[in-house]
């Protein structure tokens, strides 16, 4: 879908009515604001006043994407291309993860930061997790190490539990969010307007799986390791004090490609595709193989779905 | 279609006397309609040979007189030598006697080293079952449109098929693996919190 499709919703009765009062209360706090912004190293009035993501007509949306394309020219000296590719109409995202072959080599949590643009060192961000976890006990976060560090993978008696955003269907971080500035997409992701951040936190712990992580510094990143093919809800750099977390790679997925982790997996444990194509390999998996959810008795309904396919 | 299946196999098996041992095995020519719709979903690619090994034909003479002996080769060690895949095998059983550049099923169907996992699904049907419909081994590329299969092959080691790790290689100018003997070393462990206060 071009930038002009974009899914803007409309604005509902309340909006209108408050459209007056809120014009009205922008020039007004634009007015004492723009002394203090001053202060503000980057940010200038349009970041101000920018709009909520959804709230973006295209014009707008267009003004925002050269932004950050300049941004990120001055930041990083690079030239950048930044999408806001909208779902597209009859595709649902769904992930399938299969525990019988994960090693837990970690290859995907690393892809994962450089496809992503997290920051590498203080604060270190990854968005998946990889626990290991003990046979004898199964799927058990109380039997379960995050921090494991031998010279060969797998371990014996040892199998291995990626985690990172599920994609909830019923998604408690978005609930959580004071500023409105979680949501989930039509295709199923789980998105976040970096602009409308306020850093919270209250998603974090509104998460059951740790899968949103916290900018506490200024992120950390090589400008030669900066991956130029960015989408503007997904992998642009974000400043400190953001929120940010698993996107099923929204500039590749939406594409049409397979998601960075999945095509780093040595072993061919991650499988992605559309939940409403029958032919797709994750539906394939969902009617052969035993297949569940992580801590399903919250009621999450994630479209992140491990199995064994042995 | 069941007892048609049969039939080929053992007129297959009858033809070639060589592999007695495999006649329960499961035909390895597939019927018309299912290898027209296997040709349509694979893209094969070229398997990930050692380098200087392929066309066969370089050392094997088309023409010349083979032994079929079941035995051990003068060379060939690094194969023979790592050799573990179920019990009596041995290179004829699936590398074909005259023409080295193909490889040869139970039936005696020719089989290109590009579509070498029909000889692999001979055996492992389940596996070929789900290899096909993306739920075994590992695609690149589009979800929604082209993609690299990687093979059996690009994974497992024919000859010690038991998966241990894989290493990078491009072929045919596509990044895909080709299998290594070592174990894989995981990639650093995250840092504690505490290591990353300032």
């Amino acid at each position: 879908m071009s930038t002009t499709k974009l899914n803007v919703l409309p604005p509902s009765h309340d909006e209108i009515e408050d459209a007056g009062r809120r014009a009205f209360l922008r020039a007004a706090a634009a007015g004492t604001a723009l002394a203090g912004l001053s202060g503000c190293a980057g940010l200038d009035m349009d970041d101000f006043l920018q709009k909520h993501f959804r709230e973006l007509s295209p014009d707008e949306l267009k003004k925002v994407l050269a932004k950050v394309e300049r941004r990120n020219k001055e930041t990083w000296g690079r030239d950048t291309t930044v999408s806001a590719t909208g779902p597209r109409e009859g595709v649902e995202f769904g992930y399938g993860l299969d525990i019988s072959r994960c090693i837990g080599c970690r290859r995907c949590v690393y892809a994962c930061v450089q496809e992503n643009n997290q920051s590498r060192e203080k604060p270190q961000i990854h968005w998946i997790t990889v626990l290991q976890m003990e046979k004898d006990h199964g799927v058990d976060l109380a039997h379960a190490d995050a921090y494991y560090d031998s010279a060969t993978v797998p371990q014996p008696g040892k199998f291995y539990f990626p985690v990172q955003c599920q994609q909830c269907r019923n998604p408690p971080c978005v609930k959580a969010c004071p500023t409105q500035a979680t949501w989930k997409e039509k295709d199923g992701i789980v998105v976040i307007d970096y602009d409308w951040c306020i850093g919270c936190r209250c998603c974090m712990s509104a998460c059951p799986y740790g899968a949103r992580h916290f900018n506490f510094a200024t992120p950390k990143l090589p400008a030669e390791e900066l991956n130029p093919h960015q989408h503007l809800l997904g992998n642009r750099p974000r400043p400190k004090g953001i929120v940010e977390k698993c996107t099923f790679c929204i500039q590749r997925s939406r594409e049409g490609r397979y998601t960075a982790c999945v095509e780093v997996c040595p072993v061919g444990a991650r499988k992605f595709g559309n939940l409403l194509d029958p032919e797709s390999e994750i539906r394939k998996v969902m009617e052969t193989k035993r297949v569940f959810v992580f801590k399903q008795e919250l009621a999450t309904h994630p479209q992140f779905y491990y199995f064994y396919a042995t | 279609m069941r007892p048609r299946i049969a039939v080929l196999a053992s007129l297959g098996i009858l033809a070639l006397q060589a592999t007695p041992a495999r006649a329960n095995e499961p035909a390895a020519k597939p019927a018309p309609a299912a290898k027209k719709a296997l040709e349509k979903q694979v893209q094969a690619n070229s398997p990930p040979f050692s380098d200087g090994i392929f066309p066969c034909s370089g050392c094997h003479d088309p023409k010349a007189k083979v032994d079929l002996t079941h035995r051990r080769l003068q060379f060939h060690d690094e194969q023979q030598d790592v050799l573990k895949h179920g019990p009596e095998r041995w290179c004829l059983d699936c590398h074909d006697a005259q023409n080295r550049d193909v490889l040869r099923s139970a039936a005696g169907a020719s089989i290109a080293f590009t579509e070498s996992y029909r000889l692999c699904g001979q055996c492992h049907g389940d596996k070929l079952r789900d290899w096909k419909v993306g739920i075994h081994g590992k695609r690149t590329g589009m979800w929604d449109g082209d993609k690299t299969y990687f093979l059996c092959v690009n994974c497992h080691n024919p000859h010690t098929p038991a998966w241990k790790g894989v290493s990078d290689k491009v072929v045919d100018g596509k990044r895909v693996v080709s299998p290594t003997m070592e174990l894989i070393t995981p990639e650093p462990r995250p840092r504690r919190p505490e290591e990353m206060r300032q």
